[in-house]
Order: structure tokens, then sequence, then C-alpha cells
């Protein structure tokens, strides 16, 4: 068999830790290869070694069965690589064209020849069905069709081999299912698909194959045909793994958070992100606000936590008006609050674990004494919540939150806001980037926290744990609520024309 | 409880019952009896200190009796020695024999701290090496200057900057002290504020204002000296303070609730305050037949505080007593409390700190605010010295923005800015004996701040010292794997 990629016995190893041990991946011409891992498992890494962002110490690539030396990622461009980044890399206020062509013009006379690359652009768009207006700017398109400025950026360079690192993050069921489409009618072209994921069904779904790392090891290659789902975990994760959340029905209890009405403003953009949304989130059940990224509802969470101010409505927190409370008011209150981006919100990175998990009571009674901190409290503290919640570091309470892992560094962030015992737990998208074993453990969490009699807000983009966790689905669309669905009763479809806005129930 | 009792109920009711109580027990004005006072009550205050803030600077008895020995070896000793040069040369041999040992003791001490077996992860061997490193660089560049200005003097003239502040014994060391202070504090003004995420460009500014202050209060209140002679020199410091503290807040408040980039704000605010320099000092403090401002009474001058014995002939005064005192207190403010805890949040992640409910605009008015007060300080601790003036000219002072290149130098940590402080006065010592030589003296500025310049990139040095140490690292431990981390 012909392989148009081969990575043969890659070791790259980064101080301490070695990303990719002796890991080997060949990719067919014209196969879909997924590459399985959690997070830290060295997909990137290994990746990143083909596209020439890192040098590996040991092992040989080859392309067409050519011994080659990727050193930076316009020799992988010449080799025919291309990569979709998980995060776009576009110029928002550059159109559709000009993105693509960036980086890559043709010129006469120092002139870019526009012209002949819009008709290229669109000679490849009708062949491979990406449907793009070309003249449309970046920031006024929808994220799939982003993503389809990306794909296309890498066959106007004509990218023979594409590296689609986890595409799927931020697409509706549909976009989805449209990607997926996309992709096979790439193979079918001849084109070559490595797919880095940790979601299984879209493996299944459109992969050959699948190799799966774990811990910069290489695990080993299957068919994906002739392999379950739970095989496929259990090879990445290295033990069995339970799909389905174990959670008794809810038993909700009186009323902790209630939104009236509520409004918030951008004054920036000039419009209304969260349109007069009412709700009730009460003790002992899960209430999740599904909806596409970029739908309002940041801003909606922001405004229940003092991040925004809230320009009409109210929020009651058991009974009492907290619209206009600080931040700092919410969360004595009683507002718990497991923020959307980790990195921004959730950590001081360059502080210490133990610091890190004082950030919000660092003022309390129990942590400082006449404005000194408290050390041996703050490290008592850190000791007792990393063996509560199993957090693993280097060393212990002093390590750096820089240096941990992303599941590591939000086991932090849960273990922090749930220590914190408050009456209504807000999770945004607490499982975003993490790897199976840690979205067990959080939604276990989750559901602990439930059952202990709080509320809990959960916001989530994924439809799985959408299903799967909550108790009620409220779905937000350009910041409005376009439906309320009981999880049991409903499924992944209908979900998906609501939020997509297609369609909406008139309340 | 226990805690309570051991710091407030156990020492300060010491401290005080002992300052009391003891010259009644004995007579404190004789040598031995004063000696016996100052140890004892400076032991008790270290070891409050120590057990307090439990931090590297003092953590133990052993710390606080050494501080207590130095004190006295400093500011006592040197009073009865003073009409015997033998003895006092005994006591300088011992000052420097202590404080060499001490510091290689503190050094060892934290870098053995470091709980990672990896060279490359101990964060003192690494700034330490970085600031090293980058200092021994500058020196060269300094070095290729005098070669290409003049070739046949270059290796004297570098080893007369090499010897910098010894290049006259004591002498030169005290002035290298007194040349140190207002860059320490000043330093430390700018370290401070990008603790916070600000950048104080300011500091002249604000330096201006507190010298200006100082100035005022030192030619014109005299009638504070009439109550306490002690208190005019407070008073004169109080309000330059204050006056610096008003300069930096302003940038500040702009910052923080108007969102005005304080770089530009506090460049501006540097010119204004050298205009309202020139026209407060011609309008009130001007002596006309030498065009610059009136002598200070004496009663507002820095007290000396023994130390012209020890050094003897320099301008070496009781400011750098004030400058290690300040860095002290920024340092535990930084480290130890609530407040720095806040501030540094806001400092290296603004979201995160939002989130966590720390009021980051207040924060940033109060850092700004102390920042300007420390470089008002520094303003003020210039200018109360016999013999200082200022000249209403429309020159910026140069002396806030050698402060930016000391908080760099110092990696912006208070005790990192006192050693950088103090190797710029080092420096400059150097630069005022090349003149011994032919050197002309804007070219002895020109080296000098090349070093600094190049001495400033220790963070960019950094990391190939990281580099180096992580392949050291390595190979001492090339198969073990350590699990946990994003890459």
């Amino acid at each position: 068999m012909e392989y148009i990629v081969e990575m043969l016995n890659i070791t790259k190893e980064f101080p301490g830790i070695k990303a990719n041990d002796n890991v080997t991946l060949q990719l067919k011409k014209g196969e879909i290869h997924a590459l399985l891992g959690e997070n830290g498992a060295g997909k990137s890494t290994l990746m990143s070694v083909l596209f020439g962002l890192y040098t590996p110490e040991e092992g040989t690539i080859k392309v067409r069965g050519e011994e080659v030396v990727i050193t930076n990622p316009n020799d992988a461009n010449v080799h025919g690589i291309g990569m979709v980044h998980q995060h776009f890399k576009l110029v928002h206020n550059f159109t559709v064209a000009e993105n693509i062509v960036l980086g890559y013009e043709d010129t006469k006379f120092g002139f870019l020849k526009f012209d002949d690359a819009v008709k290229k652009i669109n000679d490849l768009s009708d062949k491979y069905k990406l449907k793009v207006d070309t003249s449309s700017l970046i920031s006024d398109i929808s994220v799939g069709m982003q993503q389809r400025v990306e794909i296309l950026k890498m066959l106007y360079r004509d990218a023979e081999i594409l590296i689609f690192d986890e595409p799927t993050a931020v697409l509706t069921p549909q976009e989805i299912e449209e990607l997926m489409g996309i992709m096979k009618d790439l193979t079918k072209e001849g084109k070559s698909i490595i797919l880095i994921t940790h979601k299984l069904n879209e493996i299944k779904q459109v992969a050959d194959r699948c190799s799966v790392l774990r811990k910069g090891k290489y695990i080993g290659t299957v068919e994906v045909e002739n392999t379950s789902v739970e095989k496929m975990a259990e090879m990445m994760v290295g033990r069995e793994v339970n799909f389905v959340v174990d959670k008794e029905d809810a038993k909700p209890k009186d009323t902790v958070l209630e939104v009236k009405n509520l409004t918030v403003r951008n004054h920036r953009l000039l419009k209304d992100v969260v349109k007069d949304i009412s709700f009730e989130a009460k003790r002992g059940e899960i209430l999740c606000i599904a909806g596409i990224e970029g739908n309002g509802q940041t801003q909606l969470v922001e405004a229940i936590t003092g991040l925004t101010h809230v320009t009409s409505g109210n929020i009651l927190l058991k009974g009492n008006d907290i619209t206009k409370f600080s931040v700092r008011e919410k969360n004595n209150a009683g507002v718990s609050h497991i923020p959307e981006d980790r990195h921004k919100h959730g950590l001081v990175l360059d502080y210490s674990l133990e610091e890190n998990l004082i950030l919000q009571s660092y003022f309390e009674e129990k942590f400082q004494e006449r404005g000194f901190l408290r050390f041996d409290e703050i490290r008592q503290h850190a000791k007792k919540l990393i063996a509560n919640f199993d957090i693993r570091s280097g060393k212990g309470p002093t390590t750096s939150a820089r240096s941990m892992s992303g599941g590591n560094q939000q086991k932090a962030i849960v273990a922090r806001e749930i220590d914190r015992d408050t009456d209504l737990l807000i999770a945004v998208q607490p499982t975003r980037g993490l790897d199976v074993g840690a979205i067990e453990y959080i939604h276990k969490q989750l559901i602990a926290q439930r059952d202990a009699g709080k509320a809990v807000l959960l916001i989530s983009l994924e439809l799985d744990e959408v299903l799967n966790v909550s108790d009620r689905i409220i779905v937000m669309y350009e910041g409005e609520a376009v439906g309320e669905f009981d999880p049991k009763k409903t499924n992944e479809n209908e979900l998906g024309l609501y939020m997509a806005g297609s369609k909406r129930s008139e309340a | 409880m226990i805690n309570k009792f051991k710091y407030e109920f156990g020492f300060l009711p010491l401290f005080i019952l002992f300052a009391l109580v003891a010259p009644l027990i004995f007579d404190v004005n004789t040598s031995t009896g004063n000696i016996i006072y100052s140890t004892v009550l400076v032991v008790i205050l270290f070891s409050y200190i120590g057990l307090r803030f439990k931090d590297w600077v003092v953590n133990n008895i052993i710390d606080a009796v050494f501080y207590a020995l130095l004190f006295n070896v400093i500011f006592i000793l040197p009073g009865f020695f003073k009409d015997n040069e033998t003895l006092l040369s005994a006591d300088r041999f011992v000052l420097i024999v202590m404080t060499i040992a001490f510091i290689i003791y503190k050094l060892v001490g934290k870098l053995k701290a470091s709980k990672s077996q990896r060279l490359s992860e101990n964060k003192t061997l690494v700034d330490l090496s970085g600031s090293v490193i980058s200092i021994i660089i500058g020196l060269l560049f300094g070095l290729v200057i005098m070669l290409i200005f003049n070739p046949s003097q270059a290796f004297e003239g570098f080893w007369i900057i090499l010897q910098g502040g010894f290049n006259e014994g004591f002498r030169s060391l005290g002035n290298t002290i007194y040349f140190a202070v207002p860059i320490i504090l000043t330093g430390l003004s700018v370290a401070f504020a990008f603790r916070t995420g600000l950048f104080n460009i300011g500091a002249s500014g604000q330096f201006t204002m507190g010298a200006f202050v100082a100035i005022f209060i030192g030619v014109k209140w005299g009638f504070i000296a009439d109550i306490n002679p002690l208190l005019h020199w407070f008073v004169a410091v109080f309000f330059a303070i204050i006056a610096g503290g008003i300069w930096g807040a302003i940038p500040g408040y702009l910052k923080a609730f108007n969102n005005v980039n304080e770089v530009v704000s506090s460049i501006m605010l540097n010119y204004i305050a050298m205009y309202i320099n020139v026209l407060l000092i011609k309008k009130y403090i001007y002596n006309t037949a030498y065009n610059r401002t009136y002598d200070i009474l004496s009663s507002s001058e820095t007290p000396g505080l023994n130390l012209q014995h020890l050094f003897p002939n320099s301008s070496i005064n009781g400011g750098i007593v004030v400058a290690i005192l300040t860095v002290y207190l920024l340092h535990v403010i930084l480290n130890k409390t609530t407040f720095g805890f806040e501030l540094k949040a806001v400092g290296l992640n603004k979201s995160a700190a939002k989130y966590a409910g720390m009021n980051s605009k207040v924060n940033i008015v109060k850092s700004m605010a102390i920042a300007g007060g420390v470089a008002g300080l520094a303003g003020a601790l210039t200018y109360l010295v016999a013999g200082k003036f200022l000249i209403p000219e429309t020159v910026i002072l140069s002396q806030g923005f050698t402060g930016i290149a000391i908080s760099l130098l110092g990696l912006s940590s208070p005790i990192g800015v006192l050693f950088a402080g103090l190797f710029f006065g080092y420096l400059q010592q150097g630069g005022y004996y090349l003149q011994l030589l032919d050197f002309k003296p804007e070219i002895i500025d020109i080296i000098i701040a090349v070093i600094i310049y190049l001495s400033a990139l220790s963070l960019f040095i950094q990391k190939f010292v990281i580099k180096g140490l992580k392949r050291r690292d390595d190979k001492n431990q090339q198969s073990e794997v350590i699990e946990g981390s994003d890459v």
C-alpha cells in the first residue's frame, strides 16, 4: 500500500516530558485518518512536527516515499501539507478572498493579480462544494463559512495533505454534518486528511483508520469500521470508559436564581446581545443553556456574575435582588462561577496553585489577618483541595498554574468553586478541551452538586453534554431564549434546528 | 489566638518594655550599655518581623542577631570609635566581612530553597545568572566603547570602572551609597507600578514634585524646627511623598476610570511637573543671585546617623536607611499582604482579577499613588541635603528614567532593585574616577549608559540561561518522564 505521509518513530522531547515517544503515523493516499488521544497525549505536538513548528529529536518523515526535512510551515506548504487550525487564523476585516490569498499572493510588477486569484478561488469552491462569498468580510460570515475559508486557504495553496485540528468544536450539528460531507468529497478528489479529534462519534462517521496516542506513546492503529467506539475510548484512556452519565431524576426544590427580562446591550456593537431573557434555576436541578458559540450565553453569564452591566431586567438570588451587586458582592451572596476561559478568567497563570485556590477568598478571615496573608492556612487549604479533588501537579501547592495540564487546571477551578459551597454554581463549558477521563469526572462533580441541593446552571456547546447531564434545556439564539426542552423528550436534531435559528417556539 | 499572642501580645510589649525599663536599670549612654540596649531592641524587633512575615529576609533568630550586630557595627560603634582611626578601620573590616558572609549565606539559602531538582526551574538561579551575565555583557560593551574612544587608556580605565566604589576605599563607597539612594527609590517606584501591570514612565515628574515640595518646606517652614528640630525633616519628607503620590495618582485615575494609557498621561505630566517646578521656584524660593533655590535650613537636612564616621569625607547620609526600609516595606506589601496579592493578580491577569471580584480600578489608582509617593520620596532625599539645589531650568530630571533601567535590571522585585541601584551607584563612582584619565565626561556617561542599557537585558538573557540549564537537566535525568503537562 502506498503511503503519502509517513512519520516513523518520531520522538519529541520537552524538558521533563516526552511529548512523542517513538510515534509512527502512516497516512494512505485518499483516506481520512483520525488521530485520537486525550489532551496532552501528544497529538498537537505530532502535527506540529509534521507542520514544521517543532524539530523532532529522533525519527524520520517521508512524504510520497521520499525522506524530507521540514523545518518551518513554508517547507510544509511546499510538500503540500496544509492545516486547518482549531482557532481560525483569519484577518477579520479582510474579505474572504483576501484572507485566502494572504501570504501566497501572485503579483505582476509588484501589483496583486487579484482577479486571477478570485477566479481560482471560485473554481475551487465549485469543485469541492465549498460555498463561500469571496467579497464578504470575515467578520460578517458564519463560523461554518469561516471554516470553509480555512479549507479553501489550504486548497488554494495546492495542499494534498490536509490536517484538521478539532474542526467540529465550534459548529452546529448541521454544520458538522456538512463538514463531514466536504471531507469525504475531498478524499474522493484524492486529498488525504488527518483528523485530530477526541470525539469518537465523528471518527466512527468519517474516518477510515484511526491512530491512538496516549501520554505521548503510540498505542496502535485500527480500522474504524471493525472497531467499536468503546474499544477506541479504551485505547485512548487506557481503561474502560462510562459513556452514559449515571444520574437519578432531578428533584427540583425552591428557586435559587431567578432571571427576569434580562437585557444586555453591547455599546460597541450597538445591539442587544442578550434580549429579554427570563428563567428560573431551582435547587437540585441542572439547567442547561445550549446554543452555538457567540449567541449571548457568555454575556448572559457575565451579567449574572457581575462582569458585565445589566441594561435592564432583574436578577434575583434566593429572592434578593442582586442585579446591581459587584462581582465580589455576588460571590459573597452565593454565586460560584466556573468560567468559560480558564486562562483568561479562571486562573492567574503565574500564580501558584495554592494562590489560585484562594483567588476569591483570600480576604476572608480564614486566610488573612489584618491584611497579612496566612500562608500556613493557605497551604493547608490547598492540600485539602488537592487531596479531595485529585488535582495532579508537579510540585503540589507551589506548582505554578501555567505548568499544569489543562485537565488539572480545570479541576483546580472546579475544586475552588465547589469548595466555596454556594447555592448557585454556574459552569460555562466546563469540559471544553478536556479529555474523556476529565469530562467524566467533571460531569460527576456537577451531578453531585445538584444532588447536594444546589442549583447548577450549565452553559454548554456540546450537545452530548447538554443531553446527558442536564435536567432542563433552554436554547439561546441571537441573545434570545428560543425554546425550552426536557432532555428526555428531545434529540440532537431538534436542538440543532433551534440552535441554528431555523425554528423557535413562541412563548 | 496563639498566633496573636506570639505576635502582638508577645513581642511588641517586650520591645516597649525593654526600651523604657532598660535605661532605669543601666546607663545606656556608656558604650557597653548602648550596645546592649540597641542589640536587644533590634533582636526583639527582627524576631518579631521574622515570625510575623515568615520571609527569607529575616527568618530565624540567627538572622535577627546578625542584623542586630550589623546595626551596632554601622550605627553605634562608629559613634564611640570616631576619634580612633585604628578602631574605626577594624570596624569597617568587620562590616565588610559580615556583609559579604551574610549575602553569601542568604544567597545559598535562597538557591537551595527551590524544591525542584531541576536547575532550570530554580527561579533564583535563573534570575541571578541572567542579571550577572547581562552585567558582564554590558561591561564588555563599555570596554569596547572605551577602546574606540581612547584605546591607549582603555584597559586602565576599565579597571577603574570595575573598581567603582572601591577606588578610594570607604569614601567612594559612601558616595556610591549616596548616589544610589534616589535611583533605588525611583527604580522601586517603576518596579512597584510594573507589578500591577502599569508602566510608570512618569517617575521623573513625581520626583520633581517631591523635590520641590521638600525644598519648599526645607526653606520656608522653619517654624516646625522650633517645635522639634527632628520634625522638620519628617514633615518635608512626608509632604514630598504626598505630592509625588498625587502626581502618580492622576495618571492612575485616568487609566482606571477613563482608560487613558498611563504611559502617555504620565509622560505628559513629566512636562507639566517640569514647568510647574520652574514657575513655583521663581515665585517662592528663588535665589536670584545664584539662579537656584535658596539653601534649605539645616534642621531639614537628612540626618547623618553616624554614617559619616564610617564613610569619611563622603556625602553619605541616612537616606540609605530610608531607602532600605522602603524596599523592605514594599517587599512585604507585595509578597505578604492581601493588598499585594490583589495588586499582583491585577498585574498578571486583569480579567482573572475582575472575575475574582477584585476592584482593579481602585487598585490601579492605589498602586500608582504608592509608586508616585516613592518617587516623591526619592526627590525629597535627593534635595534635603546641604549644598543641593534645584535650578529653574526646563530640563526633565533624569532620575525617573534611570529608575526604569534599574527596575528592569532588578527584575521588578524590590530587593533586586536595591542591588541594581547600588550597582548603578558603584558604576557612577567608577565613572567619576575615570576623569583622572583622559576621558571626556560625556564619554563616561555614554559608557555607563551603555552598561546599564545592556544590563537591563537580563530578561532576554534569562531565556538563554533557561535553555542552557534545561539542556543540563535533561542530561541528568534522561530516562525519567514526567507526565501531566500540556504540549
